[in-house]
């Protein structure tokens, strides 16, 4: 499997879009914090870019990925090794590429420019969203054959969690803001990965200190350390599910 | 060798496979023809475990394949396209199918050598010809000398040159005891080559026979005639 894993990141690193995106988080990242005075304007900047192209960019390229590859899959297939293995190792090699191009491209800005523990948190939760939506990625690859409806599910996913999960969200809250919903709500916001990443980043900056009630609600919760420990293992669980559903389809999957 | 039982596969509607039966031997040559969609692709794809049947087994070497993948160590696959990442080079792929295969005994670099191969160990597959990652595709089947080659169309895409050292290598293989299944539509690139013939038509097996045998009972004297002949004397 290794080996396997090995060129698939080699393959994967040489890719012009890879390239490209981590250049583009670069330029981004640096420009965001050189045109504020403020570090911490300037991670809020860095923050919101990350959260819509992170996701957006793990999901579109992994999808395709899969799909260019499946001749490729077929290749392997037919030699002895599980198919479990392959699978793996295609999700090993294009998640720590994503990871890779994200560090090099937002992190090492961030660690020059923020606070530590900021910078550390930024980098965990960024790392994170990138494998959570490859697995989401190879979830709605293995769903269809047809590549053009696998790009439209991806897409539709990530629509859904980068932009109208928040607004659902929000709408609950205001319909009802006048029974005691605050719990539900932070429940609510466990179901996207990118709203906890939010809430998780937005929580260490200074600035959650104007998020009024609510953000003292969300403070009780994720503030703590078990509120911490718990949100990372949500984010992890949002990594092995899609990844263990697509499997599960894969080892039965007419090539 | 390999006992194909029974086997159905739908596709959706489509019947790919229906109830077929086969018994591949070993030092056989094999022509599986038919035309397009009758199965042959299917059929391949269930033998080497891709496709998984609705109905029926395959038993290889005694072993029925399903939940078994160390029986494809025996078996060399030539797809009919070959595509790989873009950004491997020949050198990064042939080095990742040794590191899986993992076998220490000789490595049978004949077509290797044959296709001149080594100075481009550093191209990308991005960057090759249809027919040169066809060549790829070759070495890397026979490579390991298996027991059963399974070729999809072999000499498509081939300049006339390599495709002559690729039968040279088919037919020696033949000659050693091993078992060669290949499917092609130019039946006269065939007929030096294989020994028996399976015809399949919308997924049933219409006629397993030896091209000997064959070429008597039809009285012509080449496959193709043979099968022409035979199948307007059916209709």
């Amino acid at each position: 499997m290794t080996r396997i894993l090995k060129y698939v990141a080699i393959d994967i690193l040489k890719n012009k879009v890879v390239i490209a995106y981590a250049v583009m988080l670069a330029l981004f990242s640096w420009s965001a914090f050189s045109l504020e005075d403020n570090a911490a304007k300037g991670v809020l900047t860095v923050l919101n870019i990350i959260l819509l192209t992170v996701p957006l960019m793990s999901v579109l390229f992994a999808t395709i990925y899969v799909y260019n590859s499946n001749e490729f899959i077929e290749l392997l297939v037919s030699h002895p090794v599980k198919r479990s293995k392959i699978w793996k190792a295609l999700f090993t090699g294009l998640a720590l590429s994503m990871v890779a191009a994200y560090i090099v491209g937002a992190g090492i800005p961030l660690l020059i420019f923020a606070d530590w523990d900021v910078a550390l948190i930024m980098i965990a939760a960024g790392s994170l969203l990138s494998v959570i939506f490859v697995a989401v990625a190879f979830l709605s690859s293995i769903i269809t054959r047809d590549k053009a409806k696998g790009i439209g599910i991806s897409i539709m996913l990530w629509l859904y969690f980068a932009l109208l999960f928040d607004g659902l969200v929000l709408f609950i809250f205001f319909q009802f803001s006048d029974y005691p919903v605050e719990k539900l709500v932070v429940m609510l916001s466990a179901l996207s990965p990118v709203d906890l990443c939010r809430i998780l980043i937005l929580l260490r900056l200074d600035v959650s200190a104007m998020m009024g009630y609510t953000g003292a609600v969300f403070k009780n919760f994720f503030g703590t350390n078990t509120g911490l420990v718990l949100s990372f293992s949500l984010l992890l669980l949002w990594v092995l599910v899609p990844f263990y559903v697509s499997m599960r389809k894969f080892k039965k999957k007419d090539l | 060798m390999i006992e194909v039982k029974n086997i159905s596969k739908r596709f959706g509607k489509l019947k790919a496979l229906d109830h077929l039966d086969l018994q591949l031997q070993k030092g056989e040559c094999i022509a599986l023809i038919g035309p397009n969609g009758c199965g042959k692709t299917t059929l391949i794809k269930c033998i080497l475990g891709m496709v998984l049947p609705d109905e029926g087994e395959i038993i290889f070497d005694g072993k029925n394949i399903r939940n078994d993948d160390g029986y494809r160590r025996h078996i060399g696959y030539m797809p009919q396209i070959g595509r790989y990442p873009e950004n491997m080079t020949i050198g990064h792929v042939l080095d990742m199918i040794k590191g899986i295969r993992n076998d220490s005994s000789l490595l049978d670099e004949d077509l290797y050598h044959r296709f001149e191969i080594a100075g481009m160990l550093d191209k990308r597959m991005r960057t090759l010809s249809g027919g040169t990652t066809q060549k790829v595709s070759a070495i890397l089947a026979f490579l390991f000398s298996p027991k059963v080659l399974i070729l999809d169309e072999p000499t498509a895409g081939l300049d006339p040159v390599a495709a002559e050292i690729l039968k040279e290598k088919i037919i020696s293989a033949k000659n050693e005891g091993r078992l060669i299944l290949i499917t092609s539509h130019l039946l006269s690139e065939l007929e030096d080559i294989v020994s028996q013939v399976i015809f399949m038509q919308e997924g049933k097996l219409i006629l397993h026979k030896d091209v000997t045998e064959l070429k008597f009972v039809t009285g012509q004297n080449s496959i193709a005639r043979s099968i022409i002949h035979l199948l307007k004397s059916e209709s």
